[in-house]
């Protein structure tokens, strides 16, 4: 086990090598002049020329490339070519808010989800089947900022049971964190229950005809224990796999709800940097989303252990 | 089965109650605005950018500044000139210290001028005519110049693009090519670093030492007083969600609604929708004269008889509240602002009258190549309704949708629109920006060194002297209108009109400045 997972981690070095060589050529490749947005819209065009020069954009790219590879080797993202501060402050400033709405987005949804595909699994071709089969459609079919508004609406204009927007950091208390991010995760809760729930049906469907449910109910154990301890467990590797996407697609960066619910994510931070043509911040975010994808996926393998001993590394 | 939604209502209670609990403790008091963009540059001197100018004027001060009639009026100097009009001589007032506690000196003063000078049009014009400028001692700065510049006080007052603030000497010696790092102003408030999130938020605390003027505070002039102990300029990305924070409590103030948006603010008693800067700003093409057809006048006078101001603005303001049909070049509601010869422009176009001179002109149907930028909200409709407008009056036009830094990269470009040049875009400006002749980036005619678009231009050039050499307001009065006329008869530029984009503010937000630049001084917030 210890040596796959080092396989694995080391796994990683190439993958990012290669994201990394694409990365800065594609956006080398791409027009855009980081000098001209720092100039604003009045600089000549020798005055841009001038800038360009000074933050060594008229290097040849092969120095360009090599200068942010010496600087990646010494664990140095490079500073921000808009803002002229460190990368890797503007990514610790950013990271937090991301992880805790996406770990509490991820835990409102399995908590939900996993009854509702159960329970809809249980009670196939029945109302409540139906009923959570509309919902998932439901969850997948609206934009998630027309979700965004509409809670918006109700639960802050409304009701008055939450703020508009902002986020405060958990380090402020559970009270004050959960009530600002409360919303943003349940938006975002509505998209990954309606994908968890229908995971969890499809899969549970395909395991309560297996003959060993039938043996389990005719040994007469109770329907919970079926449904819960033989059934859902035999379901469970596909479920944790669309529950393992989906924590790194959140962590990855969720511009629209970061945007509706004014959360100082890294989304936000990527989508300015690419308009920005912020390269050391857009290569940096690239990178770093790369390796959480490759390090949930691991995490996601290993966890399969856990529910199918037949699954060794 | 039966389900119970007590948990869930116990569960926001909780969190209700708890964040009612951590809102008690706070006690000074703060405006929370949310400004037209996120503040990302820092430096005044590198960039144009109006949200770094605008944290400028929070954290910096000047030497002079200009009342609501355009007039400079001191600021931290007072001034005398000599009879020859050759040397300015500003004192210092008492008082002026740095936030970090040094007193503001004329050495200071010096070398902000000079790292000014380096990057602002107007300012370079000046160098161009300056014997010397030195701190002749601790409080008294000598500007002397070779020749007369009548204009002086005017430019040193301007408040866009880049004012001259002033720094402390060690910050201005930096190259006016690379972005300073110390952030120590004299202004009303101070930065507050460490809680600075680029493109996020950024604090500003009251500076207590500062000393204000005695006069009363009148658009970029007077006595600038601060009541209030913090402002905090948060980017809310998304304005439908700023306009709930700002009808919640949540913020305090929006620099510039929407104004589709304004009917959700309409009945709401605690929130005032107002126009606070009645000149607002201009929207304007800008065709490229190095390539054809707009190599050729006449096709360029086509081109500006076949628009109208009125769908465009129409398009992109939607309300007619908030624009004006206005043909000046310096911009209306300014000094010198004169309409003359943008009638049809203002009339509702002349598509035939465009159609008979593309013909005389010998227009062989070259594509028209426009570019529109798609992510900004402020340009994207223009150049729809200017394309149209071309194609009816018999142009070939290629409308090429892109984002705006693939447009300002692509607008560097002097290429042929088909080797990945252009012919025509748009943008806007501030009026009190493009008001005066000498810093008005499109009435530069030196070819190359111009700004995009590259006219060479000798009677603009000559008119700018002109200007410069006039010494009463009637004369430059006078230049101006010709410099109106001959910008339309060479086009450089299409003026597409001016438009305000109103602001709104909780009702509890007194004493709110009517000013070109939004300001946070003679601000309170009692609370309501």
């Amino acid at each position: 086990m210890i040596g796959y997972i080092l396989r694995r981690v080391l796994a990683v070095i190439p993958v990012l090598l290669i994201v990394a060589v694409f990365v800065f050529l594609l956006l080398r490749l791409t027009p855009g002049d980081p000098a001209a947005i720092i100039a604003g819209d009045q600089a000549t065009p020798a005055q841009l020329e001038r800038i360009r020069e000074a933050m060594g954009l008229n290097d040849p790219i092969p120095v360009q490339f090599a200068t942010w590879v010496g600087q990646l080797a010494r664990g140095d993202l490079g500073t921000s070519l808009i803002s002229n501060q460190p990368v890797s402050n503007l990514i610790a400033a950013r990271i937090g808010p991301t992880i805790s709405i996406a770990l509490l987005t991820i835990l409102m949804s399995v908590a939900l989800a996993v009854p509702m595909g159960v329970l809809a699994a249980w009670r196939h071709g029945k109302w409540v089947d139906y009923l959570v089969m509309t919902f998932s459609v439901l969850g997948f079919s609206i934009p998630v900022f027309v979700i965004g508004y509409l809670f918006i609406l109700l639960f802050s204009i409304e009701l008055g049971w939450f703020p508009v927007q902002g986020f405060t950091p958990i380090s402020a208390g559970l009270g004050p964190f959960l009530h600002k991010a409360f919303l943003p995760a349940l938006t975002l809760t509505t998209i990954y229950v309606a994908l968890i729930a229908r995971m969890t049906r499809a899969n549970m469907l395909e395991v309560l005809g297996e003959d060993y449910i039938r043996t389990a109910r005719a040994k007469g154990a109770p329907e919970r224990q079926v449904l819960f301890r033989h059934a859902l467990r035999n379901a469970a590797v596909p479920i944790l796999t669309v529950i393992g996407t989906g924590f790194a697609l959140l962590i990855g960066g969720v511009v629209v709800t970061e945007s509706v619910f004014n959360i100082p994510g890294i989304g936000r931070l990527t989508v300015d940097a690419v308009l920005a043509r912020d390269y050391p911040v857009i290569q940096a975010m690239i990178l770093l989303t790369a390796g959480i994808y490759v390090l949930v996926n691991l995490l996601i393998d290993l966890s399969y252990t856990l529910f199918d001993p037949r699954i060794r590394y | 089965m039966t389900l119970t939604f007590r948990p869930a209502r116990l569960a926001a209670a909780a969190l209700i109650a708890s964040t009612a609990l951590t809102g008690a403790a706070w006690a000074e008091t703060t405006i929370t605005a949310v400004m037209h963009s996120g503040l990302r540059v820092l430096d005044p001197v590198i960039t144009t950018a109006h949200i770094t100018r605008n944290h400028a004027y929070m954290i910096y001060d000047v030497l002079l500044a200009q009342d609501s009639n355009f007039q400079p009026q001191p600021q931290m100097a007072d001034w005398t000139v000599s009879d020859d009009k050759l040397t300015y001589t500003f004192t210092l007032r008492d008082g002026l210290v740095f936030h970090d506690g040094a007193p503001v000196t004329a050495a200071d003063a010096v070398a902000s001028l000079n790292r000014w000078g380096q990057k602002d049009a107007a300012g370079q014009v000046i160098f161009d005519r300056t014997a010397s400028l030195e701190a002749t001692d601790d409080k008294t700065i000598t500007w002397t110049l070779t020749e007369p510049f009548p204009p002086m006080l005017d430019v040193l007052s301007k408040q866009s693009a880049l004012p001259p603030f002033i720094m402390p000497a060690r910050v201005a010696e930096t190259s006016a090519d690379e972005a300073i790092t110390d952030y120590t102003g004299s202004g009303p408030f101070r930065f507050v670093e460490a809680e600075f999130q680029p493109g996020l938020s950024v604090t500003y605390e009251k500076f207590d030492d500062y000393v204000p003027r005695d006069e009363p505070a009148d658009w970029m002039a007077g006595g600038k007083v601060v009541n209030v102990d913090r402002v905090v300029w948060s980017a809310i990305p998304d304005i439908q969600t700023a306009v709930n924070a700002l009808s919640g409590g949540e913020i305090d103030y929006i620099e510039q609604m929407q104004v589709d948006l304004i009917p959700l603010l309409e009945g709401d008693p605690n929130v005032v929708v107002e126009v606070r800067e009645p000149t607002g700003m201009m929207t304007m093409v800008r065709p490229n004269f190095l390539h054809p057809p707009f190599d050729n006048q006449e096709v360029r006078q086509a081109a500006l008889k076949a628009v109208s101001q009125e769908p465009v603005l129409a398009a992109m303001i939607g309300n007619p509240e908030y624009y004006t049909i206005c043909g000046a070049i310096l911009g209306c509601g300014t000094p010198l602002g004169s309409e003359a010869g943008t009638e049809t422009l203002t009339g509702g176009g002349g598509a035939d009258a465009a159609r008979e001179q593309l013909t005389a002109a010998g227009y062989d149907g070259t594509p028209v190549v426009i570019m529109q930028p798609t992510d900004m909200v402020a340009l994207v409709n223009q150049p729809v309704v200017v394309a149209q407008a071309l194609r009816d009056a018999g142009f070939t036009v290629e409308l090429q949708p892109m984002d705006w830094q693939t447009l300002v990269t692509r607008r560097a470009s002097q290429a042929a629109p088909s080797e990945g040049g252009w012919n025509m875009f748009i943008t806007n400006w501030m009026v009190p920006e493009i008001s005066n002749p000498i810093g008005n980036p499109m009435l530069n005619g030196r070819g190359d060194d111009a700004w995009f678009g590259w006219p060479t231009d000798e009677t603009a050039e000559a008119l700018k002297e002109e200007y410069i050499d006039a010494t009463t307001p009637e004369e430059q009065k006078a230049v101006a209108e010709r410099i109106q006329a001959h910008g339309i008869d060479n086009v450089l530029l299409i003026p597409l009109g001016q438009y305000t984009l109103p602001q709104a503010r909780r009702s509890n937000l007194e004493g709110m400045l009517n000013s070109p630049v939004p300001v946070f001084w003679n601000v309170s917030k009692p609370e309501s």
